[in-house]
């Protein structure tokens, strides 16, 4: 069976010649990290399954740092790779897979362009081809949106394009299906409302989109303590849990998480 | 030295960095010619079936009649498909090494399998030394061999049914499963694997 993966996220400033990772809080406010080889290093050996590089910087002149911070770390780290922000063509996923990356991950550019996904999961596979949807809950309710129950009221759930400063109109559900079609390997699915938040994953979110599709679903987005991803794997069809804040400032080792969700009950390598 | 053919498909970084981790001297093959001062030889990959023996086709001669002569070889995930006779993925032929045929995984379970995977030891080996039953693996794929000769099959693992994830015969040996994505067992595998040019 498979296991359930945990995936420590880098959010990479890319501004210095090894880039640094910081995070945010609610896709704002940032907050110093480390160094990303470093910190790489470290969640390798604390038994993450994936590690996920995201550019927030997504400049092109950046480009050539990131492909460097990855050959760095991949000489070291023998697990899947993840690379993503500022990926726009075919040629570009090429770079960063030449650097050592084993996929990629769309957001924006997938949304502006989705035959995007098509080729690259033609080219390298679906395996390679993750799409990250950054969602937000809207409550103004219109006509042609899946609408859910939630606690605080009806809504739907509404892409978000450029690191979550502009709004799509387009439906999170709706897209993810697409993406699937179009071949996507997996989605990153972030709630912009719990980012950097500690209060938990979006369950209703991650409910709405992991039980409208096959491929596998991260979520991602608030999470604060291990119990946060016990939750989400008991309580939705996640096959994956993404953190950055809890790991990155030491107050729970991967490791440590993954023996509590194993004593829970949760398939996990350990 | 150890030779990867880069056929043109699949990631051969991740592997050279792998062994290159564990200190053994590779070199990345473009030409059959290459091979000849090579101890041991790996087909890495991703990528279709066809794409693959395709790609593969200007090696197949020298590869083939070195296997016979005894070289060492280690097939990874395409790798290890291309070693057999055909795929429903495709319409042509494999290498027939090992006789048997590579079939799609079932449709009640994640086509492609993707992540980590348990695998179970089916025989004694040296390439899965220090590997116990229950470690974990990194997979991906949507088709799976079926040997023909089930004393090949070194490990299963279990994806809806029992899939064949590593096998060995003689000088052959072939997993598919991702060792230059395992983590420190596959780095085991590896070591176990290159440990043996000197045997």
């Amino acid at each position: 069976m498979l296991a359930k993966r945990i995936i420590p996220c880098l959010d990479c400033d890319l501004a210095v010649p090894e880039g640094r990772v910081v995070k945010g809080v609610e896709f704002k406010q940032i907050r110093y990290a480390g160094i990303p080889w470093k910190l790489s290093e470290k969640y390798y050996k604390d038994k993450a399954d994936e590690i996920i590089f995201l550019d927030i910087t997504a400049s092109h002149d950046r480009r050539d740092t990131m492909t460097n911070v990855i050959k760095k770390v991949s000489k070291n780290v023998f697990i899947p790779l993840t690379v993503g922000g500022g990926i726009h063509s075919l040629k570009d996923a090429k770079t960063v897979f030449h650097s050592g990356a084993d996929k990629v991950t769309l957001n924006t550019a997938a949304i502006k362009n989705p035959q995007l996904i098509k080729e690259i999961a033609e080219n390298y596979g679906s395996q390679a081809c993750v799409v990250a949807i950054d969602a937000k809950r809207n409550y103004s309710l219109s006509r042609g949106k899946e609408i859910y129950e939630t606690p605080k009221g009806e809504c739907w759930f509404e892409c978000s394009i450029y690191g979550g400063r502009e709004f799509t109109g387009m439906d999170a559900v709706a897209w993810a299906k697409e993406a699937q079609e179009l071949g996507a390997g997996d989605i990153m699915l972030t709630s912009m409302d719990r980012d950097g938040t500690y209060n938990g994953f979006d369950l209703e979110l991650t409910n709405a989109v992991s039980e409208n599709i096959q491929i596998p679903v991260i979520a991602s987005g608030g999470c604060g303590n291990p119990k946060h991803i016990l939750e989400v794997f008991k309580e939705t069809k996640a096959q994956g849990a993404l953190a950055a804040s809890i790991f990155h400032y030491n107050e729970y080792s991967i490791l440590d998480v993954k023996k509590y969700l194993k004593k829970n009950g949760i398939h996990v390598r350990l | 030295m150890i030779a990867i053919i880069d056929y043109g498909m699949g990631n051969i970084y991740s592997i050279r960095n792998a062994l290159e981790n564990i200190g053994s001297k590779t070199k990345v093959v473009t030409k059959p010619h290459d091979l000849k001062d090579a101890d041991a030889i790996i087909i890495p990959g991703v990528g279709s079936f066809d794409n693959t023996m395709k790609g593969l086709q200007p090696f197949e001669e020298k590869i083939t009649n070195l296997i016979e002569e005894g070289i060492l070889f280690l097939g990874i995930c395409m790798g290890m498909q291309a070693l057999f006779n055909k795929s429903e993925e495709g319409i042509g032929s494999g290498f027939g090494i090992i006789p048997g045929k590579v079939i799609r995984l079932p449709d009640n379970v994640l086509v492609p399998q993707m992540g980590w995977n348990e695998i179970r030891i089916r025989k004694e080996t040296m390439l899965l030394e220090g590997i116990e039953n229950k470690d974990f693996f990194y997979f991906v794929h949507s088709y799976h061999c079926v040997p023909e000769n089930r004393d090949v099959i070194a490990a299963t693992t279990e994806h809806g049914i029992d899939i064949v994830s590593a096998i060995t015969r003689d000088n052959i040996s072939a997993v598919q499963f991702h060792p230059e994505k395992s983590g420190e067992k596959g780095l085991r595998i590896l070591k176990n694997f290159i440990g043996c040019i000197k045997c």
